[in-house]
């Protein structure tokens, strides 16, 4: 008992909560933000590709700490891809295996995990020195931080962008003409194309690190 | 003809950054100034058209479904495109590796002030991504995965540029206190990336 009290002590419970906020990867790390904008047109392949990093970064970090007394200093960033990579893979073939429409999607992105600035830096900053059950933590912390944000972007891209959430027609649904339609769409509401477009993914995490600073103030730039 | 539109499509239409987000860590933390953007556009272009041409052989002769034909005629039944992954970040963190050991002994001053960089371009999505959309592409002779490559760093060294002369100029602007900094780089670059989109079905 006394052993799984320290598990969970406090300092592993901030590892855990403070990527959602104060530390949040993408908004004030300013990490993995490659993938974070190309994949939230829609809810449903941000929320795999959130899965994924997750389980990436847990586990890279896991592993990483592990041997990390081991790695010569010289060649660690040769031996952190591998690992990485080696992960990276089997997301790929399980994404492939299970849910092939997805992963056509999110095509290149997946293999993108690699150098997904998360899973690096990271093990950089915290894997090689700490043991590996808070490095665990980290690394589930940090993925949750990130698919925060994802999914956040992508559930605001997606509603507005073509009124629907997860596949789901929520505003009703939109036919060639007033009265055929139904829902929102009989009062004359258009979707907002513009939303589906990439550079808007952009503006729309730029807004949320606004919003995000105005309530969190100790996050603003000097 | 059809090289010069693969160049200007991998600087325009497909840019890596505006196009497809990547490299874009590296992008907002390093455009801060014009002068360090110039030396990592620079090392960008420079390990971008020297990795995509070698993962194009690696993967017409190894990687693909019955590249290893060449060996044996019983190997055409093998698929090694899952390794694909592995072997493109192998082959470029031990490129840049070697690329730094080459400009550290044979020009000191491009050394000194890509130094910093080149380490750093490992990890640079921008790299693993041109050598994937290659894969992509299927391009049928080695000069136009060079001239992917090339035209890819382009792109991503001029939207750097921009980025950085831009921020460099509204250091001086009163921008809302939670904006200043990242938020309103953010943005910044949503707006450029609009105005790429200008580009789009641009033929030659």
């Amino acid at each position: 008992m006394a052993e799984k009290e320290s598990m969970f002590s406090k300092s592993n419970i901030k590892l855990l909560k403070d990527p959602l906020n104060d530390n949040n990867p993408i908004t004030v790390q300013v990490l993995g933000i490659c993938s974070a904008l190309a994949v939230t047109v829609q809810v449903k392949p941000a929320i795999v590709m959130a899965i994924g990093v997750t389980v990436v970064v847990a586990f890279s970090n896991l592993i990483i700490s592990l041997i990390r007394n081991f790695i010569p200093n010289r060649i660690r960033i040769i031996v952190q891809l591998v690992i990485v990579a080696a992960l990276v893979i089997l997301v790929d073939l399980t994404l492939k295996a299970y849910s092939y429409d997805i992963s056509k999607q999110l095509s290149v992105f997946v293999g993108l995990i690699i150098t997904n600035c998360i899973v690096m830096g990271r093990i950089e900053a915290f894997a090689l020195a700490n043991k590996p059950w808070p490095s665990f933590l980290d690394g589930i912390g940090n993925g949750a931080g990130y698919g925060f944000i994802l999914i956040v972007v992508s559930v605001i891209r997606e509603l507005l962008g073509s009124g629907k959430l997860m596949g789901f027609e929520i505003l009703g649904h939109k036919a060639k003409t007033i009265s055929e339609s139904t829902g929102l769409y009989t009062i004359g509401y258009e979707n907002n194309g513009f939303m589906l477009l990439a550079p808007m993914a952009l503006i729309v995490v730029g807004v949320f690190i606004w919003v995000q600073r105005s309530i969190n103030s100790k996050l603003i730039e000097k | 003809m059809e090289l010069a539109n693969i160049f200007i499509k991998s600087i325009f239409i497909d840019n890596m950054i505006f196009a497809y987000f990547l490299g874009m860590c590296s992008f907002l933390a390093v455009s801060k100034s014009v002068k360090t953007a110039i030396g990592l556009g620079a090392a960008v272009i420079f390990v971008l058209a020297i990795t995509v041409p070698i993962n194009y052989l690696l993967d017409v002769y190894i990687l693909r479904s019955g590249a290893l034909k060449w060996l044996d005629a019983s190997y055409k039944d093998i698929d090694l495109s899952f390794l694909s992954y592995i072997m493109f970040i192998a082959v470029i963190a031990g490129m840049t590796q070697l690329v730094e050991m080459v400009v550290e002994r044979f020009s000191p001053s491009l050394y000194s002030s890509l130094g910093i960089y080149l380490p750093l371009i490992a990890v640079n999505c921008a790299i693993l991504g041109g050598a994937l959309f290659m894969q992509q592409k299927d391009f049928s002779t080695i000069t136009e995965s060079i001239v992917f490559g090339l035209g890819s760093g382009v792109g991503w060294a001029l939207a750097i540029l921009a980025l950085a002369s831009i921020r460099e100029k509204i250091s001086y602007s009163n921008i809302p206190a939670p904006l200043r900094g990242l938020g309103i780089t953010f943005i910044l670059t949503g707006l450029m990336a609009i105005a790429f989109m200008s580009f789009m079905g641009i033929k030659l």
